[in-house]
């Protein structure tokens, strides 16, 4: 037989309603606190770029070429990624670039002016092969640094990108031009969908 | 330093002093059926209003729309239940020819928040306590 339970105890759903609130009070917080604008769907368009140059890129006779196949993807991308977030603050009604979003693109781009400069002395140095890790490492940071200021998606995101990046470092060629292909590929069309699904398109 | 120099025995009684409001809260709300509850920022959407203000200086009429979820009456409605208990304040101007409606908290509105949530946890403490 199960045992009464005791008439003084409280109804246990009094405490269960006050931890649902301070669960919404604390979910509210982070949704305000949070860029909600990074386009999902904008980023699903940046994997399929991604998975395009990688298979461009990999038929490339020379260094040179291949890096030049990846830049051009990259300043798509880029143009991808702020259209996306320009219409998605629209269709929200929000502002485009204030707050948090500022913030994130800040962030977000210092680490890419560092892989700038880092890529031109590689280059210059013939060290090709680091190219793949230093840029899916650096894009990584840039964005688990800006996704501080983001929903949680944004950040995890960018540490799956440092991870593939440590790891390019130290494979050979093939494998890490296959990272890239799993990083600004499969990574973006996979987070996008969830960032899509979860934040709104 | 006034922090450093704080009187602990001072710092004591208040520390007790509010663990016994906290108490006391926390035994009317669960013998009681909650009555010193604020009503106002009880209720879901205006929970939600605040909360949000509470981490943002400002918030855009939209942007609070698309935050909770919700439609434009729904989210007036609200909105100016919180004006008028002075936990918002609503500034209406416009960004060239669009009008801008934009909400922020007050310290009447974030006192209130913060009392709320002392409220919830003297509950949960209590009912965990027993």
């Amino acid at each position: 037989m199960t045992p009464l339970p005791s008439p003084v105890e409280p109804p246990p759903a009094l405490e269960d309603r006050a931890l649902d609130q301070l669960r919404y009070i604390r979910r509210a917080m982070e949704e305000a606190g949070s860029f909600t604008t990074v386009s999902g769907w904008a980023q699903v368009a940046i994997g399929v770029v991604g998975l395009m140059a990688a298979a461009i890129a990999h038929g490339q006779a020379s260094p040179r070429a291949w890096m030049g196949v990846w830049i051009a993807a990259a300043a798509l991308g880029f143009a991808l990624s702020i259209a996306g977030l320009v219409h998605k603050a629209r269709r929200l009604g929000v502002p485009a670039f204030a707050g948090p979003a500022r913030r994130f693109v800040l962030t977000f781009c210092l680490p890419l002016v560092a892989g700038a400069g880092i890529t031109v002395a590689l280059d210059r140095a013939g060290l090709h092969p680091l190219l793949p890790g230093t840029w899916l490492l650096l894009f990584g940071v840039g964005v688990a640094a800006g996704g501080a200021f983001s929903v949680r998606t944004v950040p995890v995101m960018g540490l799956c990108f440092m991870g593939l990046g440590l790891v390019g470092l130290f494979v050979p060629w093939g494998l890490s031009e296959a990272l890239m292909a799993i990083g600004f590929g499969g990574l973006m069309i996979g987070f996008g969908v969830v960032i899509a699904w979860r934040h709104g398109g | 330093m006034a922090r450093g120099g704080a009187d602990p025995v001072s710092s004591g009684r208040k520390r007790s002093a509010s663990r016994a409001r906290l108490s006391r809260v926390a035994d009317a709300s669960v013998e009681g059926g909650l009555p010193d509850l604020d009503r106002v920022i009880h209720e879901r959407l205006r929970l939600g209003i605040v909360s949000a203000l509470a981490v943002s200086e400002w918030l855009s009429f939209n942007e609070l729309k698309a935050l909770m979820k919700t439609t434009d009456g729904n989210l007036s409605v609200h909105a100016r239940r919180l004006e008028e208990a002075q936990y918002v304040v609503c500034q209406k101007r416009f960004e060239g020819r669009v009008p801008n409606t934009r909400y922020r908290l007050t310290p009447a509105g974030r006192r209130a928040l913060e009392r709320y949530l002392e409220h919830m946890e003297a509950i949960i403490r209590s009912t965990r306590g027993r």
